[in-house]
């Protein structure tokens, strides 16, 4: 009952609605701008298939996170308040990782810990804390998805900038099959790309060993972070 | 013997910054100074070396099916384990306030953070995956305690003195923050292949 008077006096997306939606994307964005929820994200972007079933994931727990503790934000007391998100959230990621566990057990097995901990993933927490507890549920949870879009985008950035150049291909793992972008099957790579990348363009190209490695993902959102900055000049450190 | 290679390995070759990215969020946060690394290092590596082997008993006699319960319930797993730390942080966080009130304000809200440090409950986690015995969870628990706080004192040092830098403005501060990670993460691989032998 609560809900549909909200959406009668305030428009269903309104400028300020659609505003929840995008600014986490660019100017808020959760990871380079924030600094929140880096901590379960790079290890899962060697591919581009993990990166995105890690983002649905995330979506869905910031979204719902936001809707459940904003409905029930004025019967949380604020000293429990912390234990009573971790439950919610715990309660949700428990439910992702059981579907997870019964759609596609491969993935599941890849991601192994990175599933549970998207818990502690901060972006969760940290909207929770600075956005749901004060504002209604629709806007809470258009905040939540956000913010879950905007870790995704940046997560699906690096994973295809590492899958391609690291081992050629795009989408590989997937269940609607991979494409094979740049370079010649690799000896050391030979068990990721058993097509030897016949249809690929730049045939000529090795595969740099240097994007499977987790440090990769440092320099690439470094550099994310700088190209960001260079064009919107407010979000610049002065310290 | 096997207790202490795993303590090295969990320090050096795993490290849980470097290789796992595992609590970076404080990490990059709380690392603008090395008074402040310092003591949310030790925390972490108490809250680490205790959250871990109480996780451990959990799991065994309370979750799996040769428990008490005598069924399986490992779905709990997750809301147990997050329980478990929120209480062990409130209780470091209340004998940081007794004994140190400096360091507690300059802590902050990084504090209560801690429980939500992907670090602790990612160790937990691993533990259950790699099946590991008590005593080796003790020290993998004060191990990989031990590499976070080695890792966030190396970067406190690194940006004290790259303040003085110059570094392109876009680049200041956080982004140049994960550049570094990314060398010192390199850096560590060098360190693969350390073991005693045992």
């Amino acid at each position: 009952m609560a809900e549909t008077a909200v959406q009668e006096k305030e428009p269903l997306f309104g400028k300020k609605e659609r505003k929840l939606l995008t600014d986490p994307l660019d100017s808020n964005n959760p990871v380079t701008v924030q600094v929140l929820g880096i901590c379960s994200a790079l290890a899962v972007t060697t591919l581009t298939f993990k990166a995105l079933v890690m983002s649905v994931a995330v979506v869905f727990v910031c979204g719902f996170a936001a809707l459940i503790t904003s409905l029930l934000r004025n019967m949380i007391p604020s000293q429990v308040r912390m234990i009573v998100q971790l439950v919610i959230i715990a309660g949700l990621v428990t439910i992702v990782e059981l579907s997870l566990k019964a759609l596609n057990y491969p993935v599941y097995k890849d991601l192994s810990v990175f599933i549970g901990l998207i818990i502690t993933n901060c972006i969760v927490m940290g909207r929770l804390e600075a956005f749901s507890l004060a504002n209604k549920p629709w806007r809470s949870f258009l905040d939540g998805i956000g913010n879950g879009l905007g870790y995704g985008l940046i997560l699906i950035i690096i994973a295809v900038i590492r899958e391609i150049f690291g081992k050629g291909t795009l989408m590989a793992g997937s269940p609607f099959g991979q494409f094979n972008i740049i370079g010649a099957s690799n000896e050391t790579m030979s068990y990721m790309i058993n097509t030897a990348a016949e249809g690929s363009w730049f045939s000529w190209y090795t595969n740099n060993g240097l994007m499977v490695l987790p440090a990769s993902s440092m320099f690439i959102i470094g550099i994310i972070i700088w190209v960001q900055r260079s064009w919107n000049k407010e979000l610049v450190d002065i310290s | 013997m096997e207790a202490l290679n795993l303590f090295l390995k969990a320090a050096f070759v795993e490290n849980m910054v470097l290789a796992y990215f595992l609590g970076m969020c404080s990490y990059l946060a709380v690392s603008k100074t090395i008074k402040t690394a310092f003591g949310l290092g030790l925390a972490v590596i108490f809250v680490l070396g205790i959250t871990m082997p109480i996780n451990w008993l959990i799991n065994e006699y309370l979750l799996s099916d040769t428990g008490i319960f005598g069924m399986d319930l490992t779905f709990l797993r997750f809301i147990l384990f997050i329980a478990v730390i929120a209480s062990m942080v409130q209780l470091v966080e209340m004998v940081i306030e007794k004994f140190s009130p400096s360091l507690y304000n300059s802590l902050g809200i990084f504090l209560p953070l801690i429980t939500v440090n992907c670090a602790i409950l990612g160790g937990s986690l691993f533990m259950v995956s790699r099946e590991y015995s008590f005593g080796n969870s003790v020290a993998f628990g004060m191990g990989s305690g031990f590499g976070w706080f080695l890792a966030i004192i190396a970067i406190a040092a690194i940006r004290e003195k790259i303040r003085y830098s110059n570094v392109p403005p876009a680049l200041r501060g956080l982004g140049m923050a994960f550049i570094i990670t990314g060398l010192m993460g390199m850096a560590f691989m060098s360190l693969m292949g350390i073991d005693l032998g045992v």
